[in-house]
């Protein structure tokens, strides 16, 4: 198995356009640091999705830091955006999250259609049973086409239980029932995936709200965890996307999937600077050991690659 | 996020529209921020750069300096040159004489091929085809499955084979769809990334077996910046047919339709607008441009301006403002000129801005037109050259000759005398602002 390190190397070796050639070029090119190199630098930024404005703004920090330390060293240019960039997605270092607080534990995974919800529930119970905790499915999309099906295949690799309700059930009552069930059994983590739909469907938003309203009245505080999947290659609308999914539940973090990939998912930076939701997990692949802890240095390391 | 991006492209128009003449530094400005508002709609940086650069190239030219609306002209530019790169001829499907006819879908993990290739499907036996589905994810948990649930819900048959490799699938489905009288496969492929050599080698292969018709690019309408990357790689690998673009009932601006337009130089050929089996539609160039750009329909607004604007008679005004003797008859002549480009309302929801601010709240009443034009008409000539002759007894006159009141003469003319106060200003003020003459409220 590879590290996590190493895929996302991997991943981005494989692409000719790799940035750590233009990166090079960028530093080489000239041998003192100005205003050209800024500009280069802030549209790889923007070639990562960051956005323009946050772009601008990293870059503006940069400048700053430039004039402060009359810094010229090419080197130095880079291990200073890199620290920046860092800073800009964790202003504090995040606290493991405590599943023993909650029995069972309830997360609920949201998003927009096709991100990876239903693979990272796979991913998620397998390194949530490998950890030792008794981990349980809810199939609460009962919308898409074989939707049970698909959860019902990464229950039994990852080797958990999953309540499968009837296909058009109505989700809140599947959660229900899945609660009960969750109970029943001594289950510690419980985890419900929820059919993709976009933010902008006023219906299907309202129908999030009453899934963790159901939750909350059966326990306190539930769902304890609602991690919304970010496909990485998401532009620009992944803030909206945020925005809207937030204003509806409360989401607690970002999954970020699809890093196997050449995406940078530099909407991320966005989404902290705005709404302060923090990134927990990525995606590396479609196995069940595809998925790491949110780790911001080796993120920022990906992205400047 | 929608409503910020159509109020910072309502303020780059209005910047354009204050310019009587464009100067090279006013056009760079301006598409300074129109690369803004490209980035922001997620058009790849390079695309962006090079799409600006095109545009900035004609915007300078004679063309945008000899017409009576620079400003304008140079959105107009920008839209034109939008639909053009994203534009196409060649946006419906083409068959071969061969039975079956192919169509192969491909694309990204999660991009929406399955649903897509119910959506073809059911459009294509509109079209009086007999289309047979064709299941080659056998990656994917319960992805055959999924494309069963598809077609069992518009009743088209699904082919597949639980333990063969997709190749074979794919093979054997063109056999099977001869002897079953079937017109048409639909290869539903498993999603992939584009540096998954292996995988990527598997399609070339499905590729050389069947030879498909069509081979379409499903991506995602909200992708960003590596839509580029993914588009390059799979044209190159496949030179497919066709792009499909997902997800385009949300409110992504979808700047990667121009980005992979312009990377693989192949037609978009449908929108695919939500998760239910008919919710789909047909790419229209121009729809686009306006939804990448945010802005309402600012350009059939600036085409209809232009098409009813005599370029003679605005000189002849431009004059006339000038000096001063804007009169009656001339308000009437401007009219006619904005009744001709068609019912008010729909102009001012053409404007970007218009419908969120400063005209909120404004009836526009088309037959408010209708009414001050009979006003107008019933008057003499001198009146309507001197207004300031117009005392009661006229009025009266002229609110029976149009068949109005004396309240609603007594408006227009009021309205009118405003409207020369305002003039006098703004020739103060040095700017002259012609086109759309200002309006009178609330008449
Ligand atoms: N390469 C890659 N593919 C992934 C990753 N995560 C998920 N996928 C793939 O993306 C596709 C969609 O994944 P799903 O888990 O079905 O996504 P979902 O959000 O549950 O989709 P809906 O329920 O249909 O909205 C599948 O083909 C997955 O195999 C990842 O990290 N990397
Ligand atoms: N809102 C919306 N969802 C879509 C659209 N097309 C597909 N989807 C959804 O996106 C997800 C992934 O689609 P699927 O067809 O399985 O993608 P595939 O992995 O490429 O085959 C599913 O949840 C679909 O219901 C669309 O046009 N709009
Ligand atoms: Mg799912
Ligand atoms: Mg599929």
């Amino acid at each position: 198995m590879l590290s996590i390190t190493a895929k996302l190397k991997n991943g981005l070796a494989k692409t000719k356009a790799g940035l750590l050639g233009n990166l090079n070029q960028i530093i080489s090119k000239t041998r003192r640091i100005d205003e050209n190199t800024l500009a280069e630098l802030e549209e790889m930024l923007i070639l990562s999705d960051l956005g323009a404005d946050t772009a601008e703004q990293i870059i503006a920090q940069l400048r700053e830091k430039c004039k402060l330390e009359a810094m010229l060293e090419p080197d130095e240019i880079i291990r200073v955006l890199k620290e920046l960039l860092i800073k800009f997605l964790s202003s504090s270092p995040q606290a493991r999250t405590d599943f023993s607080q909650y029995k069972p534990f309830v997360i609920s995974i949201v998003g927009v259609n096709g991100t990876g919800k239903t693979t990272t529930i796979g991913k998620l119970a397998h390194k949530f049973s490998g950890q030792g905790h008794k981990v349980m499915l809810a199939a609460a999309d009962t919308f898409r086409a074989a939707a049970i099906d698909q959860l019902g295949e990464w229950a039994a690799r990852s080797g958990v239980d999953m309540i499968k309700p009837q296909i058009g059930a109505d989700p809140a009552s599947v959660a229900f029932d899945a609660v009960n069930a969750a109970i029943a059994r001594n289950v510690d983590i419980l985890l419900v995936d929820t059919a993709g739909r976009l933010h902008t469907k006023v219906n299907l938003m309202a129908e999030l709200e009453k899934i963790n309203r159901v939750l909350g009245r059966q326990l306190t505080n539930a769902p304890h965890e609602t991690l919304l999947v970010m496909d990485a290659t998401t532009g620009q609308n992944g803030l909206t996307q945020a925005k809207q999914f937030a204003r509806a539940v409360k989401v607690s973090g970002i999954v970020l999937t699809k890093l196997d990939g050449t995406a940078k998912g530099g909407i991320v930076f966005s989404i902290f600077r705005e709404l302060g939701i923090p990134v927990k997990y990525i995606g590396l692949g479609e196995k069940l050991d595809d998925l790491e802890e949110f780790d911001a240095g080796l993120f920022v390391e990906a992205l400047l690659q | 996020m929608f409503q910020e991006l159509t109020e910072k492209f309502d303020a780059v128009i209005r910047t354009l529209k204050g310019y009587g003449k464009l100067s090279d530094k006013n056009i760079a400005d301006s598409m300074r921020e129109i690369r803004r508002v490209l980035l922001e709609a997620d058009v790849n940086y390079l695309v962006a750069k090079n799409f600006i650069a095109d545009v900035q190239q004609r915007a300078i030219g004679q063309e945008v300096l000899k017409s009576i609306t620079p400003g304008q002209l140079v959105v107009k530019i920008i839209h034109d040159e939008l639909k053009k790169l994203m534009g196409d001829k060649d946006s419906r499907l083409n068959f071969s004489n061969r039975i079956p006819g192919a169509i192969m879908l491909t694309g990204l993990q999660g991009s929406g091929k399955t649903t897509f290739a119910g959506k073809l499907a059911l459009h294509l036996r509109k079209k009086g085809r007999n289309p047979l589905l064709v299941a080659a994810d056998i990656y994917r948990p319960a992805a055959i499955e999924q494309l069963k649930v598809v077609g069992k819900s518009i009743n088209i048959a699904t082919y597949s084979e639980e333990s063969q490799d997709p190749v074979t699938i794919c093979k054997n489905a063109v056999q099977y769809a001869r002897q079953n009288m079937k017109d048409t496969i639909i290869l539903d492929t498993a999603g992939r990334l584009h540096i998954d050599d292996e995988l990527m080698h598997e399609l070339e292969n499905i590729k050389a077996v069947v030879n498909p018709d069509e081979i379409l690019f499903v991506a995602d309408g909200m992708t960003g910046q590596d839509a580029v990357n993914t588009a390059k790689a799979f044209v190159e690998r496949l030179d497919f047919t066709g792009i499909v673009l997902t997800k385009m009932d949300g409110d992504a601006r979808g700047g990667a339709a121009l980005s992979i337009r312009a990377v693989t130089h192949k037609p978009i050929k449908f929108l695919s607008v939500g998760e239910k089996l008919d919710q789909l539609e047909i790419f229209y160039p121009d729809r686009m441009a306006s939804r990448i750009l945010g802005m309402g329909d600012v350009v059939s607004f600036v085409e209809k301006a232009q098409e009813s604007f005599d370029a003679e008679k605005a000189a002849r005004l431009e004059q006339k403002i000038f000096h001063q003797d804007f009169t009656l008859a001339d308000f009437l002549e401007q009219l006619q000129q904005i009744k001709k480009m068609g019912p008010l309302q729909d102009l001012l929801a053409m404007i970007p801005g218009m419908q969120n601010r400063a005209m909120k709240g404004i009836q526009v009443d088309d037959n408010a037109l209708i009414r001050v034009e009979a006003i107008i008409n019933s008057m003499t000539l001198k009146e309507r050259r001197l207004p300031n002759v117009m005392n009661a007894s006229r009025r009266k006159r002229v609110a029976q000759g149009s068949g109005t009141s004396v309240q609603d003469v007594n408006k227009v003319l009021n309205q009118f005398e405003m409207m020369r106060k305002m003039m006098k200003m703004m020739k103060k003020g040095g700017k002259m602002k012609l086109g759309i003459p200002g309006m009178p409220s609330g008449f």
